[in-house]
């Protein structure tokens, strides 16, 4: 783990349970969960919060690198990780309710890539 | 029935807007702007609806509820498009999930622009609309005196 | 054995002013499960950032949401602030505080009175919105705008308020508050009401860190988060409590967002008082290049904002995660257990904003 950025922290695949574990034990809550698509990678940022402390873990991966869940330990991120899912086409694997690509139910296939990265 | 463009009523649908259109529409009911005093009622029953009061641009979700609630209400009735993005599709036409304005969906009678639509013009939509209505009205009784 | 049923409500319904679609699961009367499901305002204005440069992108952030459109443009411009080491003048802070405030305000009076329409008290309903337009009229007065305004821009704001409109504003709420007492009295107060709120929907504390509520929604289940304490805009130097509530229930909500209109009206009156003489808005010149994240209290809560940047015109990403997006799991918790006829209600009490939600 290493601080990038003033509060953003970089994690690699492996940690990433065991960090999640770590805020949720520690009555941390789930403030967001935020995919970005750059330079070829996504970037996967879970955002936690307890009282005014706030702590952005980053997950880089590849393209079709799929991501765990992390919606058996908050219960919350079962939205944003579909959300992700439907707009990014990111593989998180095992949500605990898949939606299936039907959270917004849009027409358009993996909107937020643009046309040379799909 | 034949008195019924005297008292027509109103069904207000939020399509995908910013809501800004919406909470103007609602704002037209209350005491300040009072749209209700031109003999229009608010329902929520599209089956008893005469004036389709429609705000924000068309997705391809929402599109299938609109064009139902369009088809649920009896005939005559008439559609307003409020705000820029139910004419045009505003400044969301360019997003992946807008297809643009109701007009792509129903035909569209009375267009009120602004983002988001002023209370006035609203009322000075229902107005016309009660007007064309009306007009309507005597229509389909094929020219009968009301 | 009870019957189970499956009731669909929304998208187009009576007490919705939004389209939101609910799947209830019901053993009789009582509420099993409820499953949302959202998408009939997705427009994807996120994906905008490709098409519309960072500067335009404040007007398409405002639209996010007619009812909290201030506060979007506001943190979008902070963020992007941030990227940029932006240092807006203090009045401009000022006057921006003074019009989030305006904003809570007229958005907390709007929530009153659809939660009366939701109980069937519909001249509170009229009651609650009368004394609202009061504040949309201070806004058109200061902006031109009833509610999207466009008075952000990165570096600063567009338009001042003279000294004159900022006394006689404050001559206006202060009657205003005379109203608002005898008009919220009748929420905290009233037997049929309190007989509609109290116990109904429960969120414990624990639920509430666990389902990552926000804002009010959170405070009403006791615990004091308010972003506004990080000192963002004007706030570092305008003191203020925060409102909180033992209760958990829709009472609780009701009361922390009664306290928070009078406080409000308390903290535009202290920054009134207070407002330096400066610049409205500094140059900027260049792109952005880097990333940041802001936190603001919106009235429904808590948003995020995130924005990353790469150095054109462009952004690379802009995210918004807004406050009735991290409540969602909180209302379907609270929709467990309940009644039937308490659904409109208890959908209400978490202020939705589904245009927010799908952006």
């Amino acid at each position: 783990m290493e601080e990038i950025q003033k509060d953003i922290y970089k994690i690699e695949k492996v940690e990433l349970l065991p960090v999640i574990m770590e805020k949720k034990n520690d009555k941390w809550r789930l403030l967001q969960i935020c995919c970005a698509f750059a330079e070829g990678k996504y970037e996967v940022t879970y955002s936690f919060a307890k009282g005014y402390e706030i702590r952005n873990y980053r997950l880089v991966v590849e393209k079709d690198e799929e991501v765990p869940s992390i919606s058996r330990v908050y219960k919350a991120a079962i939205f944003y990780e579909n959300e992700m899912k439907e707009l990014f086409g990111l593989d998180v694997e095992f949500i605990k309710v898949d939606l299936g690509n039907k959270l917004y139910r849009i027409d358009a296939n993996v909107p937020f890539l643009k046309e040379e990265d799909k | 029935m034949k008195n019924i463009h005297k008292s027509p009523w109103l069904l207000h649908y939020d399509g995908s807007s910013c809501n800004g259109c919406d909470i103007e529409v609602l704002a037209c009911t209350t005491p300040v702007y009072d749209v209700e005093r031109f003999g229009v009622v608010n329902t929520g029953n599209p089956l008893h609806a005469d004036i389709f009061l429609i705000t924000g641009g068309i997705n391809s979700q929402n599109e299938e509820v609109v064009r139902q609630i369009y088809e649920q209400m009896p005939n005559p009735k008439v559609v307003v498009a409020v705000g820029t993005c139910a004419c045009t599709g505003g400044i969301f036409k360019e997003c992946y999930n807008i297809k643009g304005g109701v007009d792509t969906v129903i035909p569209v009678d009375i267009y009120v622009p602004g983002c988001a639509a002023r209370p006035e013009s609203i009322i000075d939509g229902v107005v016309q609309a009660v007007a064309l209505f009306k007009e309507k009205h005597m229509k389909e009784k094929g020219g009968e005196k009301a | 054995m009870p019957k189970r049923s499956i009731v669909p409500f929304g998208p187009q319904h009576p007490v919705l002013p939004e389209p939101i679609h609910l799947d209830l699961v019901l053993e009789d009367e009582k509420v099993i499960e409820a499953i949302p499901s959202i998408g009939y305002v997705h427009r994807g204005l996120e994906s905008l950032v490709a098409k519309k440069d960072f500067n335009e992108m404040v007007y398409v952030t405002e639209r996010i949401c007619g009812i909290c459109s201030f506060m979007h443009g506001m943190g979008y411009c902070m963020a992007v602030e941030q990227i940029m080491d932006v240092q807006v003048p203090r009045r401009a802070e000022y006057l921006r505080t003074i019009w989030a405030e305006m904003s809570r305000i007229h958005s907390h009076l709007l929530w009153l009175g659809l939660l009366a329409d939701a109980f069937g008290f519909e001249s509170l309903f009229m009651h609650s919105w009368r004394l609202r337009e009061k504040i949309l009229d201070m806004f058109e007065i200061s902006t031109g705008g009833r509610v999207i305004f466009s008075v952000n821009k990165i570096g600063g704001v567009l338009k001042d308020m003279p000294k004159e409109m900022l006394t006689q504003f404050v001559a206006v709420l202060n009657d205003m508050e005379k109203e608002l007492r005898e008009t919220t009295s009748v929420f905290l107060d009233d037997f049929t009401v309190k007989s509609r709120l109290v116990g109904v929907g429960i969120l414990t504390e624990d639920d509430a860190i666990r389902r990552g509520a926000v804002g009010p929604m959170m405070r009403a289940s006791g615990i004091e988060v308010d972003m506004r304490k990080t000192g963002y805009a004007a706030y570092n130097e305008i003191d203020f409590e925060i409102m909180t509530s033992k209760d958990c229930d829709s009472y609780g909500r009701c009361q922390v967002r009664i306290g928070e209109i009078f406080q409000s009206i308390d903290i535009i009156r202290k920054a009134v008082a207070q407002i330096p003489d400066t610049e409205l808005s500094v140059p900027v010149k260049g792109f952005p290049k880097g990333e940041a994240f802001v936190r603001l209290e919106q009235p429904r809560g808590e948003a995020f904002y995130y924005v990353r940047a790469n150095g054109s015109k462009f952004l690379d990403r802009m995210r918004v995660r807004t406050p009735t997006f991290a409540n969602l799991p909180s209302l379907t918790q609270t929709l467990q257990g309940c009644q039937f006829a308490d659904v409109p209600l208890l959908i209400l009490t978490i202020d939705p904003c589904i245009s927010c939600t799908e952006r």
